[in-house]
């Protein structure tokens, strides 16, 4: 083949515009964009959730909301924010830059990928729009029995037990995708000690998600079929045990807590590097103890449990592991606080953002540490002391971290920078609102204010805090409009970022923003750590780091690429997932719509498998 | 699935021999299982003695039966090995012969269960009955669903070898479904195991 239809075959896949274009794309970067725009918007929408549920506590005795609609906000919230924004969020910067800093063109299984998405997407909706038919879920988003698997309450928990599964499929498959492509997509050059280590915790992740979802899939599973079949896994009167359904849904939620938080260590340690002038204090420790957390994550599971009268010897054995849990995490604290030491720091936003992680994550983590200790858990357990841990941990941590991965790789991804005023505004806004929405509530957790109940009587000492707590909210939703404000201002006049704005240390940064649609012109070779950096600068004698002669870049195609086309059969399987689950929410009278979206769901795999992946440009 | 084969490193001859991307990709899948059996088998452990006031394990299991299901179930892994062997040697009229001979023992034990499940719910035994009914047949018709799914992938991979594709990817198409296929069946060996065999 010529180099004129070598490009013309790239530009068959890569110009198809217009939402048919991404409907049907299989780019792992499109899929990204998909993915991350998906999460923001849910983002927007669970934060409504949070500033009704706020708003409702700002004053004693509120009436914005009745018990029965901040049952579902407080359910929807957590749900939505765990499974709809923080793991798509990460969905989103692994599917955009796992490939890229390997040095690969695309995943393992480009469509597999696209199918992902689509299921996640219309998961995503079969959740949201039960608050428009039958009511959304109310039994809390870690769906205790007998609260879950009350039949008297219509379809509610149903549209959350099939929402999880399906969700919970979509990340199954992504995982399976990642551990692959990990293992065999991998730049020549680059060993599995060289990748770097946002790479690293997606690839932890993976295996987080897949050895974790398929125990919560069980579970969901005997919640539906109690409720729709009768089944008595759960009922305490048909001689099940409701405390099985708490070991299951924990055997899967803790691991979950590291799913959400990896990718943001590994966010925090691409990026404090690049803003420090260093190579990454420790690194293989960091990966390690990475690592370590992923095995330790399915060991500490009944810390959840300590008052669900477990014994004396379980309670002890699992108190000790949550506290051993907290030595690997620590070990990355030290790790980042190593690399910043002696450092040249650049407070640009995604640094910021970085060392707010940090911060928070610190506080987060030492309250965790008071629960594991078990006569104090008792006292915290279901007061907002909890309500505070956590959002220190998801939201201090996770929501940071993700934060300076979007100001980091913007520019990547758009070409454009963000523009840093209005970056430094969101950040410190935010982090003020933060603080002053979570704060408080370890002063009213410790004063005994219990989670989930929709309004306080005067007079209990709750007032002020709760007070404060709202104002704080007001202002983190003001630092998000902070941060679409300068989303939507970046389009057009955001500075233009160039290859290399950061004067960054991996691979995406050696490849055009944002990058064509098959990566890299020439697959790289990697020799070592931050090979990127090695190219650009040496070591002088004294130890400083000298720009070398410019490496010389490959423009042209040089290799033979076929980038795999694009498909419609992803988004139609997951299209026929949807129906057939709206049929599953409305059993008997939804055979039919099951039936039918079964079929769709057929028709969407067998076109997948009898289509080839990559066509000819001109068949 | 189709492999990607523009992306396979091992072409680039810089990397050792890397595993094949779809055999990988089996891997995981059969490992993320590993724990879905696990969490159906550990929740009929928990549930084996709550009988209620339905039959129990011992009055309702008929282990001759199943003896002989599972030891079809058995064999049909050795004719996985031959039919697997068979598209090695690219002697592909004999993988098929043995692809089916899978596929027809694979129906033969589907058939014996939903036997065995007709005579329990006879016997009283439904899945409302008791939490020991409700996560035996929960259970067992995930791994009856299982092999269902490999019997399906049997007769497509059969009828794929007319069309020459199985050629044209190497037999990677029978390896992978071999591989789903005995993972299928040692499930079955810890449940009849595990369920039948050990009762206490």
């Amino acid at each position: 083949m010529s180099e004129e239809t070598q490009m013309a075959s790239t530009d068959h896949t890569a110009h198809r515009g217009g939402a048919w274009g991404w409907i049907t794309s299989t780019d792992h970067k499109k899929i990204g964009i998909l993915y991350g725009v998906s999460a923001i918007m849910f983002f927007l929408i669970g934060g409504v959730e949070a500033l009704l549920i706020r708003t409702q506590l700002a004053l004693p005795n509120g009436d914005v909301l009745s018990a029965d609609a901040y049952n579902q906000m407080f359910t929807m919230h957590a749900t939505t924010m765990v499974f709809l924004v923080v793991m798509p969020a990460a969905a989103a910067f692994t599917n955009y830059f796992l490939p890229l800093l390997l040095g690969a063109r695309d995943v393992a299984f480009p469509r597999l990928n696209a199918l992902s998405y689509w299921i996640f997407f219309f998961g995503g909706l079969f959740l949201t729009i039960s608050f428009f038919v039958g009511g959304a879920p109310d039994g809390g988003w870690f769906g205790y029995a007998p609260l879950s698997t009350q039949v008297s309450e219509v379809v509610r928990m149903d549209y959350w037990a099939l929402g999880l599964l399906i969700l919970g499929l979509a990340s199954v498959l992504s995982a399976i995708n990642f551990i692959t492509t990990v293992f065999t997509m991998r730049a020549p050059g680059m060993t599995l000690m060289r990748m770097p280590v946002f790479a690293w915790m997606a690839f932890v992740v993976a295996f987080l998600l897949l050895f974790s979802l398929p125990i919560i899939t069980v579970g969901l599973f005997q919640v539906f079929l109690d409720r729709n079949l009768g089944t008595l896994f759960f009922s305490a009167a048909g001689g099940g045990d409701p405390v099985l359904w708490q070991h299951l849904f924990w055997l899967f939620g803790h691991p979950e807590v590291y799913v959400l938080i990896l990718p943001a260590m590994g966010i925090v340690s691409e990026v404090l590097p690049v803003f420090s002038g260093k190579p990454l204090f420790g690194r293989s420790f960091v990966i390690f103890s990475g690592i370590a957390i992923g095995f330790m994550g399915f060991g500490v599971w009944a810390h959840h449990m300590f008052t669900s009268g477990l014994g004396p010897v379980a309670e002890a054995a699992f108190a000790l592991t949550t506290m051993f849990i907290g030595v690997p995490t620590g070990v990355k604290i030290f790790n980042w606080l190593g690399t910043l030491w002696g450092g040249s720091i650049r407070f640009k936003t995604p640094m910021l953002f970085s060392l707010g992680f940090i911060a928070m994550f610190v506080i987060g983590g030492l309250s965790g540490v008071t629960h594991s200790i078990v006569p104090a858990d008792t006292q915290q357990h279901d007061t907002y002391y909890v309500v505070a841990h956590f959002h220190y941990v998801l939201f201090g941590g996770a929501i940071f971290g993700l934060f300076a991965g979007v100001y980091y790789w913007w520019p990547k991804i758009t070409g454009r920078l963000l523009h840093e005023g209005w970056g430094k505004l969101h950040f410190w806004t935010m982090l003020i609102g933060f603080n002053l929405t979570f704060a408080p509530m370890h002063v009213l957790g410790l004063a005994g204010m219990p989670r989930r109940t929709y309004r306080y009587p005067e007079g209990l000492g709750f007032e002020f805090w709760n007070f404060v707590a709202t104002v704080g909210s007001y202002l983190i939703a003001v630092s998000i409009l902070v941060f679409l404000w300068n989303w939507w201002r970046s389009r057009h006049h955001g500075e233009v970022a160039g290859n290399d704005p950061w004067n960054g240390r991996t691979l995406e940064w050696t490849i055009p923003s944002p990058p064509p649609h098959y990566n890299f012109a020439t697959v790289p070779t990697v020799h070592s750590e931050d090979s990127f950096w090695h190219d650009k600068y040496r070591e002088d004698e004294a130890g400083n780091a000298v720009p070398v002669a410019a490496a010389p870049t490959t423009t042209a195609a040089e290799e033979d690429i076929h980038m795999p086309s694009p498909s419609y059969y992803p988004a139609l399987t997951g299209f026929g997932m949807f129906i057939a689950l709206m049929g599953f929410v409305y059993l008997p009278v939804g055979l039919v719509a099951v039936a039918a979206g079964l079929m769709v769901t057929m028709w969407g795999l067998f076109g997948w498998a009898m289509e080839p992946l990559t066509r000819e440009p001109h068949e | 699935m189709s492999a990607v084969t523009h992306t396979d490193p091992a072409e680039h001859g810089a990397h050792p021999p890397l595993p094949h991307v779809r055999k990988v990709a089996m891997w995981a899948f059969l490992g993320s299982e590993c724990l879905f059996f696990g969490t159906l088998i550990s929740t009929f452990l928990l549930y084996r003695n709550r009988t209620g006031d339905g039959p129990t394990a011992a009055e309702i299991f008929d282990i001759p039966f199943t003896s002989i299901s599972s030891f079809i179930l058995l064999m049909s892994s050795l004719t996985m090995v031959l039919a697997h062997y068979a598209s090695e040697r690219k002697d592909w009229r004999r993988m098929r012969v043995w692809l089916l001979a899978t596929a027809l023992l694979g129906m033969t034990f589907l058939a014996g269960q939903v036997f065995e499940f007709t005579e329990f719910v006879h016997e009283g035994l439904t899945v409302t009955t008791s939490p020991f009914g409700s996560a035996f047949f929960v259970m067992t018709s995930f791994h009856g669903a299982h092999v269902a799914v490999g019997v399906i992938l049997l007769l497509a991979t059969a009828f794929m070898s007319f069309g020459g594709k199985l050629r044209a990817d190497g037999g990677m198409n029978v390896e992978l479904v071999a591989l789903y296929w005995h993972f299928v069946d040692i499930v079955w060996i810890v449940i009849f195991t595990v369920v039948y065999l050990l009762q206490v």
